[in-house]
Formats: structure tokens, sequence, C-alpha cells
């Protein structure tokens, strides 16, 4: 199946793509092949705002009927924003995972944590893989 | 051969379809020195013969003309419908609805169970059943410990101390700090475990006490006996965050320890955190209404390790059972049920302490259908006394560890006459007396 | 159908009481419920009819073959019915074993607890059995407690139990809740464990490995007594999954393959009746290293008769009291009746009848792996899929042919799984007519994929919407 993954956001292998928003805040969302493979999505649980987090740590799940997945901070940082409109319509996901569905925004990260992401051409490459 | 149809000419055209010479050939991949070369098993008997052995060996037991011994597990009385609807054999012999179109009257009769345990607790959420009372009690503390990230647990003198042994059993090998008494400060406590009544009879309110948890960020899990829910206030009311019960007084047989019914229900913000199998509305394409099993992605065949429980087999026929129960008793029932095990139990203990024979009143506080007594002999000695007239006058609280060697725990069900109250009375003075 | 809630009537009533005949007592109001629970209001009639009506919407072994891998959906033979319901049994209050003045009383009940944890224990190659888990996955549950207690009595620092990634469900979220990390052992193309993978995965912090044997992909795992070297050799113990017992049950025992604990599925094995979901027993088995932390009391057999003995190492209570003990009954029925010969013929029947079903589908679907199974069969609808025929419409169009669903979609390990175990009271007709069934299944899914998606048509509800049931949630009738 053809993604169209955004070019200027940054990717992981656990399917998270972290765009950078300026001024030092990074938003963080899960990518359109994520959303496809956990299907119609029921249920998000958000992290609390100003938790801090390192790179790798679960903070936040979501549900589909069949499946759940934990989300993974793809970098480090400070959570100041979450979209709580996922938690009452969590299929904004599914609908528009790259745009309107994204989960958490970051700050005060680490810039080499970033440099560590994969971009959409290496993304792409990796889900052939799959 | 017993339960196998296959005759010897089929066993031949289905080892030919397969293209082997005999059912050995199929064990092929068993390596030779790990099958089974001697077993001590009996030769197999008749039906007839079973039900014989075991008919006789049922009437070794002794389950006493006149019983006063309950201790959580009570004796009241099951309709026979109940055991009628719940025997049919569409119910018994069923599995897990993981097929929902043809399992509706599984999935519906849970959704009405949930819908019944809700509006008995006053609470918002139900699951489809746990194991029993004191597993249901580890269950809660997990589900605590999940949802406040806390590892304090205060367990309330009220409890059952099996289900305090059992708590400590099943948390062997996780660090949680589990303490008896109430600490001066509840920061800190994932949950204060409650029971009402308590172990020893006694009935309480614990509005005061839920709201110190809230106002430390404590759940309250309150484990209540669903008879008495006929009359005494709700966990629900109470302010408790999770109620927990043994369900085996709705309907279910005394049955030696088992199956019972681990009954859950909490509030609705918790959902996602409750353990075990949970029933919810929805529709077909045709907009018909149907039910489902939901949530599913908590439960371990999809989660795994990260899990909210590794509950899988739950005692779904035993909450079958309970639900018919309540609707065979009914608004009403259930209430009258209720008011007569209370005023029957204060009968008793009126007869009991005003009597001649010494007997003290051991809870602090009113009772509902069970009461502590302190005898003036040693409880053992004086049931022994008792049992050669079949009665089994209550439970002995020294070898639980829950009173001293005098101390006797007697309850009463709607299912005792007065007559049996009397009887009971006056061979204690007469045991005590002598 | 309506609702139980939505056919009451204030004021009607089911079963009544005697009236009252001592004084009436009352409790101080701040200790009382405001008003009466909002339970329904109905006539017994009106129950029994709700009730019957409900029956009638469910499959069950006794109206269908129900063919659910891993499951073991075998007929539950009626005398264990008729033993559950003994007085003597059912009218047993388990407090009586609570204080040793009661002990006589109980005498009946003991000795099955007794004889049916020293028959379990002599089937299964173990030294002693506990009856006290009350379902597979507290057993599992226990089994890992035992573990836990014997390297901590050894001062072993062992935190981690290695599964296979075909594993239920239950054996990581069972290590898990007993306090361990939980590793993967990956399987290998043939579906069996590859030893060298699980060399990599084993070392000193492995305190258990739980494996099911034969694995949920209906093989026997070839290097199962190898693997029980190396982990011993590392002081690791084997944990044997009895989900899968049927299948060697009287041909080989988990003790002799070099299992030092394991659980047993009375509710699979032993036929007793699934009841909707529950309630099943888990008994507990254990061989030399692990029988003195096994849970108690422990019943005992003395010139007296049988008492009842908490062992000093033992990890204390995992039930209130015997598990459950009725189930046990029934179970203890089964084994009597069975005996020697009969169990020894439960596997050889129940493995014949899975190889059949192989053997006539194996055209029609494609087998997982190529080569003879056990007690069930795993085939991947790939091939369907490609024709746009999933495994859950191919689920669906036997509830329209009259046979309950065989499971799908697990184990994970393979795609599009489907997974078939039809037991050994199946006669050939059945198992005839269900493969019938599935090839004109895969035929229609040739000819025309379209009329497989519509189905079911013949139940009383068609697919329900279960991301509907997820998102509003309504879980009860408030």
């Amino acid at each position: 199946m053809l993604h169209t993954n955004p070019p200027h956001l940054k990717y992981t292998k656990e399917h998270e793509w972290v765009r950078d928003d300026g001024g030092g805040v990074f938003a963080v969302g899960i990518t359109e092949f994520a959303a496809e493979q956990l299907g119609d999505i029921t249920f998000v649980e958000l992290p609390p705002v100003d938790a801090q987090v390192s790179q790798g740590a679960e903070v936040a799940t979501v549900e589909s009927v069949k499946a759940a997945n934990d989300i993974y901070a793809p970098i480090g940082g400070v959570i100041t924003a979450v979209n709580g409109e996922l938690e009452e319509h969590p299929e904004i996901v599914n609908q528009s995972p790259y745009e309107n569905g994204w989960f958490f925004k970051l700050e005060e990260v680490d810039a080499a944590e970033l440099d560590e992401l994969m971009d959409a051409t290496h993304y792409e490459a990796f889900l052939k893989d799959q | 051969m017993t339960w196998i149809p296959a005759t010897d000419a089929e066993r031949g055209e289905m080892l030919a379809a397969i293209g082997v010479r005999s059912i050995d050939e199929l064990f092929a991949t068993i390596p030779e020195h790990l099958r089974l070369r001697k077993w001590q098993v009996p030769p197999g008997r008749s039906q007839m013969a079973v039900q014989r052995i075991l008919a006789e060996t049922a009437a070794r037991n002794d389950t006493g003309t006149l019983s006063f011994v309950g201790g959580g597990y009570y004796d009241h009385h099951i309709p026979a419908a109940v055991d009628a609807l719940a025997s049919r054999s569409e119910f018994l012999t069923a599995y897990t609805p993981y097929q929902p179109e043809c399992a509706q009257g599984t999935l519906q009769a849970v959704y009405e169970y949930q819908s019944a345990v809700c509006r008995l607790t006053d609470l918002e959420c139900a699951n489809a059943s746990l194991y029993d009372g004191g597993t249901a009690v580890f269950e809660a503390t997990t589900m605590a410990v999940r949802q406040t990230r806390r590892t304090r647990i205060v367990c309330h003198e009220s409890l059952n101390p099996l289900y305090r042994r059992m708590l400590a059993t099943h948390t062997a090998n996780l660090e949680l700090d589990i303490v008896d008494s109430e600490p001066a400060s509840l920061d800190g406590a994932a949950c204060v475990i409650v029971q009402n009544p308590s172990f020893l009879g006694t009935v309480r309110d614990f509005s005061d006490l839920a709201e110190r948890c809230h106002a430390a960020g404590a759940l309250l899990v309150v484990s209540f006996y669903p008879v008495s829910l006929g009359l005494l206030k709700t966990p629900g009311a109470m302010g408790a965050d999770i109620a927990i019960a043994e369900g085996q007084s709705l309907g279910l047989p005394l049955s030696f320890g088992g199956p019972y019914l681990g009954i859950m229900a909490a509030r609705q913000k918790l959902i996602r955190k409750m353990p075990g199998r949970i029933a919810a509305a929805t529709q077909d394409a045709e907009g018909r209404r149907g039910f489902v099993l939901t949530l599913q992605a908590r439960e371990q065949h999809i989660r795994r390790e990260k899990a909210t429980s590794n509950i899988c087999s739950n005692e779904a026929h035993c909450a079958l059972r309970a639900l018919i129960h309540l609707c065979l008793l009914g608004r009403e029932g259930l209430r009258e049920v209720a008011v007569q095990c209370h005023a029957k139990a204060e009968y008793l203990k009126g007869r009991l302490i005003e009597g001649a024979a010494g007997i003290q009143l051991l809870n602090d506080g009113p009772t509902f259908n069970e009461f502590a007594v302190r005898l003036p002999a040693d409880a053992e000695s004086v049931v022994e006394r008792l049992l050669d007239r079949g009665i089994h006058p209550g439970l002995p609280l020294a070898p639980l560890g829950a009173g001293e060697r005098t101390d006797l725990l007697v309850a009463v069900t709607e299912k005792h006459t007065r007559e049996d109250l009397d009887t009971l009375t006056e061979a204690l003075e007469q045991a005590l007396c002598n | 159908m309506q609702l139980i809630f939505e056919t009451s009537r204030p004021g009607r009533r089911g079963v009544r009481l005697d009236p009252l005949d001592v004084p009436e007592a009352t409790l101080p109001a701040e200790f009382c419920r405001e008003d009466a629970p909002n339970l329904p209001e109905v006539g017994e009639l009106d129950v029994v009819r709700h009730f019957t009506r409900l029956s009638a919407r469910n499959f069950g072994v006794d109206s269908h073959f129900y063919p659910l891998g891993s499951c073991t959906m075998k007929y539950n033979p009626k005398l264990a019915d008729a033993i559950s319901a003994l007085p003597g049994l059912a009218g047993l209050h388990p407090h009586l074993s609570s204080s040793p003045v009661y002990h006589g009383c109980i005498q009946g009940a003991l000795e099955i607890v007794y004889e049916t944890e020293h028959l379990l224990a002599e089937i299964a190659g173990m030294r002693e059995v506990s009856l006290q888990p009350i379902a597979g996955a507290h057993g599992e549950l226990t089994g890992a407690l035992l573990i836990a207690a014997y390297h901590r009595a050894k001062g072993n620092k062992k935190d981690t139990i290695i599964i296979p990634d075909s594993a239920h469900g239950t054996n990581p979220a069972s290590a898990t809740i007993a306090g361990f990390k939980v590793v993967q052992a990956p399987s290998g193309a043939d579906g069996t464990i590859r030893l060298d993978a699980f060399k990599n995965v084993m070392n000193d912090s492995v305190a258990g490995v739980m494996l099911t044997c034969p694995n949920t992909h209906g093989l026997f795992e070839p290097d199962v007594h190898k693997i029980a070297d190396l982990a011993h050799e590392a002081d690791a113990l084997l944990y044997y999954d009895g989900a899968n017992l049927n299948a060697i049950i009287g041909q080989s025992r988990p003790g002799d393959l070099g299992f030092d604990v394991m659980h047993f599925n009375l509710h699979k094995t032993f036929a007793t009746p699934h009841g909707m979901g529950g309630p099943g027993s888990g008994p507990v088995g254990v061989g030399e290293r692990l029988a003195p932390f096994l849970p108690g009391p422990r019943v005992t057999r003395t010139e007296v008769g049988f008492g009842l003995e908490m062992p000093p190492q033992s990890i204390g209570k995992i039930a209130a009291f015997f598990g459950n003990f009725l189930v046990a009954a029934r179970a203890y029925a089964y084994l009597l009746c069975q005996g020697d010969e009969g169990l020894k013929n439960v596997a050889r029947y129940a493995v014949l009848n899975a190889n059949y079903i192989l053997a006539r589908l194996k055209d029609a679907y494609d087998p997982a792996y190529d080569t003879t199974c056990m007690h069930e069969c795993v085939f991947t609808a790939t091939r369907q899929a490609k024709a746009g025929v999933r495994a859950i419409d191919i689920a669906k169009a036997l509830l329209d042919r009259g046979f309950h669903a065989p499971t799908i979609y697990f184990p994970l390990t393979v795609k599009e799984s489907i997974m078939i175990e039809p037991t050994e009271t199946e006669s050939k007709q059945t198992l005839d007519a269900f493969c019938d069934a599935m090839r004109a299944i895969a035929q229609a899914a040739q000819d025309d994929p379209e009329s497989l998606h519509a189905a079911p048509q013949t139940t009383p509800v068609g697919r329900l919407d279960e991301v509907r049931a997820a998102r509003e949630l309504d879980c009860g009738c408030l």
C-alpha cells in the first residue's frame, strides 16, 4: 500500500513521526501506516502535560478493537500540550494522521536525539522491509 | 470405548485418508524414549459404578441438619428455577463468546448481569466476572496500583482473613507495601481495602474513609456481601471507587469452596483498568441490537504481558446463576431476604446474649446476618458437643487467627426458622451450663 | 430481544418467602441504602421464558460441533452433572475445613480432593498436585509463584521467564503478574522452537521457561528434552502449559519430558463443561523440586482418616479452600470412568480426528506447516485472502452452515490462521460434514466471495459493529 509520508517530518521504527513546529516546539503523532495497521481507532490515552519524558519512554496508548499499541517518546523532552480532541474523537487519528491527529507536543528536546530518527525516504524503505 | 464414537471400520477409513497405517504412526514426532512406559491408573468403570462410588463418598460428608456456619459463604435459599435454567446445555456447554453472532444468549446475559451488578452497587461499570471474592481483592489491588502508579496497599481490619492471606500469596513476588492498619496519613497509598459487613459481621459506613482516600489520591475498595445490599448502604453511595464481592450468596450452592463468583464493579473512569471480560451493546448492519465483548485490548489474548490481568476463563456460568437468582428475587425480593436475614440474626443475638449461659457479643457496632460471640468455654469443644445433634453452631475463630479460642462466628439466613434459632439457643445453653 | 429489565412491571414478584416469624428489627438509617435495588420486577414465568429464549441464541457442544483450536471442546458427560449435584458435595460448607472440630464432617470431600490430586499427578508424571488454582491462567500464576519461591529459597537472583512467540497470551500475562520479566523465544519456519534461538535467550537471569507441548501450531516440540536440560543446567525450571494435554495424555507425560511444574485444564482435557467461559479449574502439578512450596493446606491421609496440613515452605493460599471443588469432582468422575485404557484412547483419537481433517482439507486450504499434526491442525487462509475472503469470513460462513467456527487469528505467528481442534468425541460423520462445509466455503471464496462477506445470515444478528461498541461503551443498562 502506498503512503504519503510528508517529507518534512522525522520517523521512528515504531511508526511515530516528529514535526518541528518552530520555536523549540515538536509535535508527535503516529504514521498513516500505523493507523492503518490498527484499523478503526477507538481510544487514545494521552500523557499528563508538564511530564518530563526520556527518549523511548511509553507516553501514550492507542487502541483499536483488536489491538493496543504503546506510543513511545521519539525524543526526550517536556510534554507541553496534548491533543485533547482525540479523547472524544479517536477516529481523527485515522482520518488525519499527520495533521489533526497529532498526539502531544514536546519542548526542551535534545537535538542529537532528533538526528537519530529517519527521514521520509528512509522510513519508506524501512516500511518496504516490513 | 467411553465417549469415543469411532468404529474400527471408520478408523481404517480415516487412517487410509491420512495415508498412515496406524494411529501410532501419528505419534512418531514424540521421541521413543519420551513415551509413556507405565502408569498406575486403575481400569475404567461403568457410569453406574462411578455414580454409586461417588454417592457413597458424598454421603460420608455431614452437611449438618442445622448449620450456622458462615464466614463469607452462606446457605441461602436457591429457587428451583435457577438450576432448571442454568443447567440448559446451550449455556453449560458453550465457550467464551468469541463468535458473537452464535453467542447472543451468553452476551446478553453478561450485559444484563453487569447491569444488575451496577444497580446493586450504585457504580457505573462492572465486568463479566472474576474467580471469587478472594482473587477479586488481588485484582482490585493491581487495578489500583495501575491507576495510581503507587505501591502502598492498606488492608482494613474488617477484611476476611482468608482474603488477606490470599493477597499475600498472590503478591509475594511483587514489590508492594501492604500494611494492615490505617497509617496516620494515606498519602502515597494506592488504595484502602475494606469489607462491609466486616468478617466478624459488623456493619459500617465508610463514607468518611472514602473522602480521606480521595483527598490523598488513593482509591477506596469495598468488598461487599451481595445479599446485604438489599438493605445496606451501597459501595457507590459510600464513595467507593471499586466494589468487589464473593458472589456465592446469589444462587450458588456452598460446593465446599467452589465454583464461586468474583464480582467487580467500578467508577466509569476506571473501566479501561478493569480486569476480565466486558460485554457491550451495539448493533448489526440492519440496526438490530446485539452484544459483543469489548475493550478486549486490555486482555491477555491481545495485550499479553501488558494486559490488565492474566484472567481468561472466568466464572461466566456462575454469573448467569447470580443473574437468574437476582431476577427471580427482584427488587422487593432481595430487600425482603436481607430484611429477614437481619431480623432473624437480631432475634438470635438477643436470645444468646440475654440467656443465662454468659455469652458475650464481640461486635462493636450493628450487625447484619452474622455476629461474633465469646463463649464461657472453648469454642471447638462446644461445637463438638453439638455435632452429635447434627448442629453446626458456627465457625470457631481461633483457627483462622481471627479471635480467641472461646470465640465463635454465628451466621443466620432467611432459611432459618424461629424454631431453628430457639433450638440453637437451647443447645448452646445446655452445652455451656453442663 | 428485550432485556429482562425492559420486561419489568412495578409490583410484580417472582419468588416469595415465608412471612417473617421473628420480631422486625431496625438498622440505623445511616447504614441503609435509600431505595431498594433497582432489579427487575418480573414473575417466575417471565424469568423462565426470558432465559430459555436466551439459551436458544447460543451454540453449545450439545447442539453444535465446536472445533475451537486450543479450547478442547469435547463432549461433557452428563454423569458429571449428576455427580456435581450430589447434596453431600453441593451442600457442603467450605469453612468446615477451617476448624479441626469439623473435619469429621468432610471426610468424603477430602477423599475426593486427595484421590483427584493423586490421579492427576500419576497421569502427568508429577510428584504432587494441588487443586487450588481456579482456572488455567490461575494455575500459570501459581506455577510462576512456585518458581519464584524456589529461587528465593535458594538465594538465586533470577527475574526472567522465557516464553515462545506462539504461546497463549495468558503465559506472558501470568509471568508478568507474578513479578517476572518476559523474554520471547521465536519459532522457526517449521513451527517449533529453534534450539539456537532458545540458547540465545537462555542465561543465568532466567528463572523459568514456559512451554506448551504440543505447541499452539499443533506440533510436538522435538527438542523439548534438550530445552529441559539447558534450563536445568542453569537452575531454571520448566513449566508445562496443560492447554494441549489432550494431545499426549496416556502417550507421554510432562514429568517424563522434563517439566518441573504444570497446570491442568480440567475443563479441557477432563471434560468438565466450559460454561460460556467458566468456571474452569487449573490444578497445578509439581516435581520434586517444587513440591515443598505447594499452596496449602494439603490433604493428608492417616490411619484415622483425612486431615489437613500446612507445609512449612508453602507459598500460602492461592484459593480460599480447595479451588473449584465441584469442577474437580466432575473431573474425578470422568477419570474413574475412563480409567487406564479410556485415557490412553483420548489422545489417540483426538490426534486421529485432527489429522483426518488436515488430510481432507489440505488441498482446499494451505496448512500452516507441511507435516502431520497432533490434536489440532492449523491452516492459513492467505490463499483465500488474495480473493478478498479472510479467516473471519470463513468463520462466519461456517455459522450459517451449522458449525461453530474454529479459532481464528491465533496463533499470532500464522497469518489469517484457522486453528481446528475436533477432539476425540466427534464422529466421522460430523467431521465429514464439517469438511464438506469447509470445502464448499473454499469453493465459494473462488466463485462468489461477496456471498461470504454477508455471512452469517441465519444467526439472530448479523456481524456486529465492534467499533461502535468500543466507542460508545454501553456496558450496562443503569
